[in-house]
């Protein structure tokens, strides 16, 4: 059986999430390969959650915000970019590959770029096989 | 009656065996109330003296160190057995602690390091007749039998100590505290109301001005790590490394979470750089808890 990544996605309420389901609701396609979460802010996503998710069987995660600028909260995205750089080195250090952790900006009219990422990271993890980390 | 309790040692340095000495004169008041049935660092005890107490006899067994060998495993099994309450004293039973750090290498590296390939050591072997077999990952204590209470700290602050012994004498196993350490914290008045940290700095490289540690830049787990050991490192002017392990769950991603939104990188670039400056991030936020990260070792995931 060929492998079939499985990815969880953490999306922001206000921006992510809206792109996603403008994605849906404009027909577009893109692989059923994501468990998508919302969450009221990217800035919400503890690097605690993302190894939870690691841990329990998660090959990739990807995390979706507002463009800097744009944060509902202002600055959550911020925080949230920094966050996932040192989450990303802490990866590294743990052993598995940082490019299974994802963090793109997805505005709430950008149905197409969001369907388009999707794709290429999901594409990008089938690449990379599955993560051993789970047990 | 007295209370029967049992201490016993698994892979650990025995600073823990040593802070139970720490609460002073408190321990007469302790061995007032109880009979030390078994306690090999301290006294001649054998393992067939233990196999011999009946199920349940002991009311408390204390466990110390973390499982690194097939001895330390089967012992803790079988003072489970033996006893009605097991406690994990001290942080390598809890989380692992220093000795943890070794789930980032495998056995053979640690063979190597130890043995064979090291400064001081030449024509070294690796021993293997009649010894415990070495396990290929550190486990803590509860991933091997159930555990009722644990003490954190490394070892134990005497405070802490009390607090858990007089909760643990009467039956109590929730004792610990639930707010951060900045709470006790001795510089927390220096604390300014909005912190920014523009540059980490290394404790050693720093010329301490008495503030908060975080307001200087240098990297201090207080803010995510249990409180209740009186803040005794800051207070000797040491920022906090996190040996109480965190409030809910793990003190090392909460603080990755906390240091990170500190960081004021101005733009993207200058953010990386920051970031990029701290070095050893598992050495530094898991320092006590690596066998918690990695419970199974280090993930095999290079390409």
């Amino acid at each position: 059986m060929s492998f079939e990544p499985k990815i969880v996605a953490f999306l922001c309420n206000w921006c992510a999430y809206a792109g996603a389901d403008l994605a849906g609701v404009s027909r577009l396609k893109y692989p059923a390969n994501i468990v998508p979460i919302r969450v009221l802010c990217s800035g919400r996503i503890d690097p605690e959650f993302i190894l939870h998710a690691f841990r329990n069987g998660a090959d990739g995660v990807f995390i979706g915000g507002c463009h800097p600028g744009d944060c509902h909260y202002i600055k959550g995205n911020y925080h949230a970019r920094r966050r996932i750089l040192l989450t990303k080195k802490l990866l590294k250090e743990m052993g598995i590959n940082e490019k299974r952790l994802r963090l793109e900006w997805v505005s709430a009219t950008e149905g197409r770029k969001f369907a388009n990422v999707v794709s290429q990271f999901v594409e990008e993890i089938r690449q990379l096989g599955p993560l051993e980390a789970k047990k | 009656m007295k209370k029967k309790i049992a201490m016993y040692w698994g892979a650990g340095c025995g600073g823990c065996d040593v802070s139970l000495l720490g609460v002073h004169e408190k321990l007469l008041d302790l061995l007032s109330v109880v009979d030390i049935v078994f306690w090999p660092c301290a006294m001649d005890f054998k393992y067939e003296d233990l196999e011999k107490m009946e199920d349940g006899s002991i009311d408390i067994a204390f466990y110390n160190g973390a499982i690194r060998t097939e001895e330390n495993e089967e012992m803790a099994k079988l003072l489970r057995k033996k006893a009605k309450m097991l406690v994990a004293y001290g942080s390598c039973a809890m989380e692992g602690c220093v000795i943890g750090l070794a789930n980032l290498y495998g056995r053979e590296e640690i063979f190597d390091a130890i043995y064979l390939n090291n400064e001081t050591t030449s024509d070294g072997k690796v021993p293997s007749h009649e010894l415990p077999e070495f396990l290929p990952v550190l486990k803590t204590l509860d991933s091997v039998v159930k555990v009722d209470a644990f003490i954190p700290g490394c070892p134990p602050p005497a405070p802490v100590l009390e607090e858990a012994l007089n909760a643990l004498l009467n039956g109590e196993t929730n004792f610990l505290a639930n707010v951060a350490l900045c709470d006790e914290c001795p510089r927390r008045d220096s604390k300014p109301d909005k912190l920014e940290i523009k540059k980490i700095k290394r404790w050693h490289a720093v010329n301490d001005d008495g503030r908060c540690f975080l307001a200087q830049g240098i990297i201090c787990m207080g803010l995510a790590t249990r409180a209740g050991c009186k803040a005794e490192c800051i207070t000797a002017n040491i920022p906090c490394t996190g040996c109480m392990g965190g409030i809910d769950g793990l003190s090392g991603t909460s603080t990755i979470s906390a240091i990170a939104s500190l960081i004021d990188g101005e733009d993207e670039e200058k953010e990386k750089e920051v970031i990029e400056s701290i070095q050893d991030v598992i050495g530094t936020f898991f320092k006590y808890s690596t066998a918690k990260l990695l419970p199974y070792g280090r993930v095999k995931d290079e390409s």
